[in-house]
């Protein structure tokens, strides 16, 4: 199929002022363009957003149908389904799904993700890795965590780490708290966040090594980034909106669809985390996406796994974030496109001229409401089940072509 | 904190109002009037058990009770066997241990088999936190929780209730000391519930590293010093110390416990002279208690919480079927 010139108008250029944006040959030519070239196909957006395609970085799945609901063009895959830690399977998980959905493999620090011996970054690099992760659990033994920082980034490659003590965390489903006490579940203090956190900056500041926290959640690892960043160590730091809009009183029941890694926090710390959206100390704002059905999750609270189906109500959530007041448009779609484009080495993420025309048109207004039993997602375990949200993706494109 | 619109414990509605649940999940979601409505049921069954050679009512009669135990109990499971056969129900036991759990399949799908056999109550002990009310909201019938994980144990905090009212006459404005492995324990988090909602002054008295987080939000104070948290107590419960809470990972050793937390007639001094001790079973004596004071004859109401035991389990039995068998004002 021939990729025609393709003009938007009338659409509001990141939730701002309207204006009209150009593709030409998968790419964005020109903002608000003077002429068009013959045959340009026109779209009228009647007034909505027009943003670029969602970059979500960190999913644990590949779901077409629950990204492309979401206004996701492309997503970071985590190397724990695999483990992503042999260039083969990073090849072919780079393959998954081209072309309307670009998977960007996020390749395995370690052999197996067991935190021992170094995997093959330079040949998963190759191979299309973008970036290289610890995984579910971070790289316990310090000399290893050392040695991968280092190695990473002689590769240009970030480190993606997941903050949690294993010492502490040891066979805990929930934050220490009320809730966890009344429900008799085994949980840990949240300074295992800060504690893992602590330990990996020192490491950061010694290698100079790019890290980028996959989810930070507790007030006091917020601090700890934020000191990090004001002494200019390169450091990022992301989030999902399940630790931003539900505390741990969302466990009560039993209800395993909000048992996630790491677990939801006390709402202290959850107000921290929005304190920490708004003054620019979270970077990234990402769904997590892990669907899980029944056979993980109908099961009593200790024994089911860990994760939500995210990809869906990223958006709705992120936008609320704008509503609220704690962002604006721009910056959230910084928190949801630029920040991990640029982590991942993309030429995409921003509304500017020469960037792959990856696109949105969102309705901010539409309002709909979460059931868990209507996704598009594989599974719907959502924490947000019942949920009334606003604002959708109502179009998109991938590199120029309409996606849906 | 007492208002008009709150019902006291000693006042309950007519009729099916008194206990308005499907399932006895926990205590949680009991009122204080609930439990004495279940407290003053259990004493006519204390009588009929003790009275001699018909200890036997027939209400129960043609209804289906499954024990189903995915842990290991004796005197629990014993109690409820005998309850349900005192009431003339036909009881079947349901062990993990000969069942397809072990062949893995999902508690649900297990949950679903039961149900299949159009059971009218099952009464179920699992190991996991919260696995009882995931088999109440799959099934038909009424769910009694014989204990989740480190949830709750509501029949065992009724006993107690139970003996503790019969013992002192009251079982409000008592100084109640809980004391041991309170972290993994369901029967401590279920008698907390149930004696701080009846209102009594609840301590938590446990070695920093079994004192579960924030359990001063249940409306308890801590104690680590044991002593102390026995300061003119009226009740002393003990908790059993599981064997693989001492190898080090909690406690030093068996020996050091019993020197900081061990229940001894010195040790009980601190306590009001008449204070009673309870002890959920089975005792590692010697270790958390005593053996002069496990078999005080006054002081210990060890034997009596088994004998209430099976009173409280007949009463629970009862009430929770009578939608079942159609008792006017149940409906």
């Amino acid at each position: 199929m021939e990729l025609r010139p393709l003009l938007i108008t009338n659409a509001r250029l990141l939730g701002s002022e309207i204006g009209s944006l150009l593709v030409t040959e998968g790419r964005i030519a020109a903002l608000n363009p003077n002429e068009t070239p013959d045959g340009t196909e026109t779209v009228d957006a009647k007034g909505q957003w027009l943003a670029p395609g969602i970059i979500d970085l960190g999913v644990f799945a590949t779901d077409k149908p629950a990204f492309h609901f979401g206004g996701i063009t492309r997503a970071a895959l985590m190397p724990d389904a695999g483990p992503l830690d042999d260039p083969g399977l990073v090849e072919r998980a780079a393959k998954g799904g081209k072309p309307d959905l670009w998977v960007h493999p996020v390749a395995a620090a370690t052999k197996g993700l067991v935190g021992k011996e170094l995997a093959e970054i330079g040949l998963m690099k190759s191979a299309g890795a973008r970036a290289i992760a610890t995984g579910r659990t971070r790289i316990a033994d310090s000399g290893v965590m050392r040695r991968v920082l280092a190695y990473a980034a002689s590769l240009d490659l970030v480190t993606i780490i997941h903050a949690e003590d294993e010492g502490l965390t040891a066979g805990a489903v929930a934050t220490d708290g009320e809730m966890a006490t009344r429900l008799g579940l085994a949980s840990a203090p949240a300074i295992a966040e800060a504690i893992a956190i602590a330990r990996d900056l020192a490491l950061v500041e010694e290698t100079g090594a790019p890290v980028h926290f996959r989810q930070v959640t507790t007030a006091r690892g917020l601090d700890l980034i934020r000191a990090a960043k004001a002494k200019g160590l390169p450091v990022l730091c992301g989030i999902t909106p399940a630790h931003l809009f539900l505390a741990d009183t969302a466990i009560g029941d039993f209800r395993t669809f909000a048992r996630l890694s790491p677990p939801l926090r006390s709402e202290d710390n959850r107000l921290a985390c929005l304190a920490a959206v708004a003054d620019g100390t979270i970077d990234v704002l990402s769904s997590g996406h892990d669907p899980r059905g029944p056979e993980d999750k109908r099961l009593p609270f200790a024994e089911a796994l860990p994760g939500m189906a995210g990809a869906e109500t990223l958006l709705a959530f992120g936008l609320n974030l704008v509503r609220d007041g704690h962002v604006t448009p721009a910056r959230l779609f910084d928190m949801l496109a630029a920040t991990p484009a640029r982590l991942l080495g993309l030429n995409a993420g921003r509304l500017a001229v020469g960037m792959e025309a990856d696109l949105i048109l969102i309705d901010d207004g539409t309002p709909w409401q979460v059931d868990a039993k209507k996704m598009a997602a594989y599974a719907g375990n959502t924490p947000f089940d019942g949920m009334p949200v606003q604002g959708r993706a109502t179009a998109m494109w991938k590199g120029g072509l309409r996606v849906r | 904190m007492t208002s008009s619109t709150i019902r006291p414990a000693s006042d309950y509605p007519p009729g099916g109002d008194a206990f308005r649940h499907r399932h006895l999940i926990g205590i949680a979601q009991l009122t204080p009037w609930e439990i004495s409505y279940v407290l003053d049921a259990a004493e006519e069954w204390v009588d009929l058990n003790r009275s001699g050679a018909a200890k036997h009512d027939d209400r129960l009669a043609g209804l289906t009770i499954i024990n189903a135990f995915f842990e290991n109990s004796t005197r629990t499971l014993l109690s409820f066997e005998i309850a349900g056969k005192r009431l003339g129900a036909d009881v079947v036991n349901m062990h993990a241990a000969q069942s397809s759990v072990k062949k893995g399949e999902t508690l649900i799908d297990t949950a679903m088999t039961l149900n299949a056999m159009r059971a009218d109550a099952m009464v179920i002990r699992h190991g996991s936190s919260g696995a009882v009310q995931l088999i109440a909201d799959k099934v038909d019938c009424p769910v009694l929780n014989a204990g989740d994980g480190r949830h709750e144990h509501p029949t065992q905090a009724l006993l107690d209730a139970l003996t503790i009212r019969r013992r002192l006459g009251r079982v409000e404005g008592l100084t109640i000391a809980i004391c041991g492995d309170v972290l993994h324990s369901r029967v401590a988090r279920s008698n907390i519930l149930a004696l701080t909602l009846l209102g009594n002054e609840v301590r938590v008295v446990a070695p920093a590293t079994l004192t579960p987080p924030a359990v001063d939000r249940m409306h308890v104070t801590t104690f680590t010093d044991m002593d102390e948290g026995l300061k003119d107590a009226d009740v002393v419960m003990m908790l059993r110390l599981q064997n693989e809470r001492m190898d080090g990972a909690y406690l030093p050793s068996a020996r050091e416990y019993h020197a900081l937390y061990g229940l001894t007639p010195k040790r009980l001094e601190k306590a009001k002279p008449d204070a009673i001790v309870m002890h959920p079973g089975p005792m590692n004596r010697g270790v958390e208690i005593d053996s002069s004071v496990a078999d005080h004859p006054t002081r210990s109401t060890i034997t009596e919480q088994v004998e209430m035991g099976v009173a409280v389990r007949m009463a629970c039995l009862d009430i929770l079927t009578r939608r079942q068998r159609g008792v006017a004002g149940w409906n």
